[in-house]
């Protein structure tokens, strides 16, 4: 069950909280990505 | 003093504290927020200050703060509007409005805003709406950027501009150590006219109610706090328009998160799409300086054979 | 011996160089001024206006200003217009010394600057723009700088180092134009938590828009700014790459320059439109924000349109210097001017003289050390041992 928040201040807290640790994540999943992707070029 | 009604619901709604608040049917699903059950308020009667100063005068004592420049019993201070400062949480303000005969009074302090702009604005949660309803601030984390004080429609919090070292923001704390100890907040306990009362803030919602229904044609049809700003937890009802006792009344209904949540919400999206779109920017410009290459080569070939075959 | 060092002496006690030493001496007493006895002693800061000139001024034109890095590198890197290559180390230097000058003048305007680490180390306040605005220009800082230290690199002749650095120019240009995007945008977001107290004309859902697009205008024309008066000043550094390419750098951003301002000037429209704010055009405040739109924006776009299309470069690099004078006037505008504008006078702001003089203080630092980097590292000319230059 999810957490109950009480005030969008709880709320926002919570979720963009969760967001920045994913942009970190994303960030460095696509420079790995795109390694892949342009592997086999000269 | 003896003990009157409305002390008496307000001592009855801190006794109360743990008693186990009816949550509303919408605060499942996290899409719509009420605040914390239960939290408490002041309900701020306008028509009921003499301007007195006794609680600029407890809030003083209560708090430790700095002693003020002029004492608390000189009322000719009221001939200027003042704001809050870094001595005073509260200020009691003069309003001399047309067509009554003798002057209004109005307290001011940090509205506990169920939805802080406050607690919105600070990059190190140094500000906590509570369980209790207070507003407080940690200022052991405070870096001391103001945008607090930037952020606040009700100009409220002030800043220690003069420690070198240890500046702090300061302002009330609804007596947040008294009242989760189940006391009154210093304000309250110190009025002398009953313009201030404490309470459950659904509670507060349903005192000011009746008691326009009880005098009707005394106040204006409105509590001021109760949508404002998404609702804040310092309510006030006045016998004249708003505007001419200090507040105002074009804030609108927005709770303060709300005001950034979309420019932040495209964040993530920026930050996911961006690195798509410049790489592909970067893949087709280096694909057109390839082609280019190839043609200029081909070309080049082309001359050279076509000169081999002249000689 | 007496005849040398008097040839010395007469070198280094040049008018700038007296003005400077004398700028900077001030400013380090001014410095002390404000740690001892805190903000109060040498700001008119107050409750009701808690950010004036060193976050209106250093912090907010400063990252503008500064925009000229991520503005070039994505042309010459990302979009491959090799041609302007020339004007990259110089705008990645001025990006460099901006951010890094932005965060010198934090330390002063925050209460307790040794703190400035808090939201990341302590607790992070995920709902505040501003936390957005610091990691951006904290990591951003972080890419300029590995973009700039090939430079210096080279200068101490460590190939293997600067070898390794060049390869992540790409993923710095990258990482550069989204942390630009994102903090540039911020800035213009901040406001959008006191719409009480920024005036209509200027209060709009679209503020990280408009502050986002007039940083492009910012960086180009700071670009051509600064190249001429690199020019003027140290044109006996430049090589004959850096030489030949100017005209073709002042044109090109010219034209850039000219584009995005138009398209500046139509979205200024449209947040008029979408708030409904014409009836405030009549008033004083209506006259300003007219001034900017008219003045600063649709008339430089014009100015630069006619000098790319009749090849003149002095028309240009005047235009380049008014659009800079513009985007100062905005977000001044933005910050001091058309904020608490609804304040009775007696509590309106204005800089005290020692805030002005740390600001210039903090811009005179920028110049010496801009000069000092620019007549010893291969900014304005390439190494000759590293020819294949990035």
């Amino acid at each position: 069950m999810e957490t109950i928040f009480f005030t969008y201040q709880d709320f926002y807290t919570h979720t963009k909280g969760v967001s920045y640790v994913l942009i970190v994540a994303a960030l460095v999943g696509m420079a790995f990505f795109w390694s892949f992707l342009s592997g086999k070029d000269d | 003093m003896s003990v009157s009604r409305r002390k008496f619901l307000g001592w009855m709604g801190a006794a109360g504290m743990g008693a186990a608040a009816g949550r509303s049917a919408l605060a499942a699903g996290n899409k719509h927020f009420e605040g914390h059950p239960g939290s408490f308020g002041v309900l701020h009667d306008v028509t009921r200050c003499v301007g007195c100063r006794s609680c600029e005068a407890a809030c003083n004592e209560v708090n430790g703060l700095q002693a003020p420049d002029r004492p608390f019993t000189d009322l000719n201070v009221l001939a200027e509007k003042r704001r809050t400062t870094v001595k005073a949480y509260t200020v009691v303000n003069k309003y001399d409005v047309p067509g009554k005969a003798s002057p209004l009074f109005a307290k001011t302090q940090c509205n506990h805003c169920l939805e802080p702009a406050c607690a919105s604005a600070c990059f190190v949660r140094a500000f906590q709406k509570t369980g209790t309803g207070a507003v407080t601030y940690d200022h052991s984390v405070c870096v001391g950027c103001r945008y607090c004080l930037i952020a606040c429609p009700f100009d409220i919090p002030t800043y220690e501009y003069n420690e070198a070292l240890t500046p702090r923001v300061m302002k009330c704390t609804l007596c947040y150590p008294r009242i989760s100890k189940g006391q009154l907040p210093g304000c309250v306990e110190a009025c002398p006219m009953e313009a201030l009362t404490f309470g459950k803030r659904e509670d507060l919602i349903k005192i000011a109610r009746e008691r326009m229904r009880e005098y009707p044609g005394r106040y204006v049809d409105h509590i001021y706090g109760e949508t404002e700003m998404g609702g804040t937890s310092w309510m006030y009802i006045s016998s004249v328009p708003f505007s001419q006792v200090g507040m105002r009344e074009d804030l609108g209904v927005t709770p303060a998160p709300q005001l950034t949540s979309g420019a932040l919400a495209a964040v993530p999206i920026v930050a996911g799409l961006w690195p798509v779109l410049l790489m592909g920017i970067y893949a087709i410009s280096k694909r057109k300086e390839t082609i280019f290459q190839q043609e200029l080569d081909s070309i080049r070939e082309a001359a050279q054979s076509q000169r081999k075959e002249d000689v | 011996m007496p005849a040398i060092a008097a040839e010395d002496a007469k070198r280094f006690f040049t008018l700038f160089n007296i003005v400077s030493a004398t700028i900077i001496i001030v400013g380090i007493v001014i410095t002390i001024l404000r740690f001892t006895k805190g903000l109060g002693a040498v700001t008119h800061l107050s409750d009701d206006n808690p950010w004036g000139l060193w976050i209106g001024f250093d912090l907010l034109v400063g990252v503008a200003l500064a925009a000229g890095g991520y503005v070039t590198s994505a042309a010459v890197y990302l979009f491959g217009m090799k041609k302007y290559h020339s004007a990259v180390r110089p705008a990645v230097l001025t990006g460099f010394l901006g951010y890094a000058l932005v965060v010198l003048a934090l330390n002063y305007d925050v209460g307790r600057p040794w703190r400035l680490p808090y939201p990341f180390i302590m607790q992070q306040g995920t709902t505040s723009v501003l936390f957005e605005v610091g990691a951006c220009v904290a990591l951003y800082l972080t890419v300029l700088f590995l973009e700039f230290v090939p430079a210096p690199l080279e200068w101490l002749g460590l190939k293997r180092v600067r070898q390794l650095v060049v390869k992540l120019t790409l993923a710095l240009t990258v990482l550069g134009v989204l942390l630009s995007t994102l903090h540039q945008s911020s800035l213009g977001a901040l406001f959008l938590l006191a719409p009480s107290k920024l005036h209509p004309l200027w209060y709009s859902p679209y503020l990280p828009v408009f502050f986002f697009v007039s940083s492009i205008v910012a960086g180009l024309s700071m670009v051509i700014f600064e190249s001429t008066l690199s020019h003027r000043y140290f044109g006996h550094k430049m090589d004959a790459t850096h030489l030949s390419e100017k005209e073709s750098v002042t044109l090109g951003f010219g034209k850039a320059a000219s584009l995005v301002l138009a398209g500046y000037f139509i979205i200024k429209i449209m947040g008029l439109a979408a708030g409904n704010n014409w009836h405030f055009l009549g008033t004083a405040y209506g006259y300003w924000f007219l001034l900017e739109v008219a003045g600063f924006i649709a008339l430089p776009s014009f100015l630069y349109a006619v000098g790319v299309r009749n090849k003149d470069l002095a028309l240009i690099k005047w235009t380049a210097a008014w659009t800079v004078i513009g985007i100062i006037l905005n977000r001044l505008t933005v910050s001091l001017i058309a904020f608490n504008w609804q304040l009775p006078s007696p509590r309106r702001y204005f800089p005290h003289l020692m805030e002005i003089a740390i600001s210039i203080f903090i811009v005179t630092l920028g110049i010496v050390v801009f000069r000092f980097i620019v007549t010893r590292m291969p900014i304005l000319y390439e190494h000759p041992a590293y020819k294949d230059a990035k």
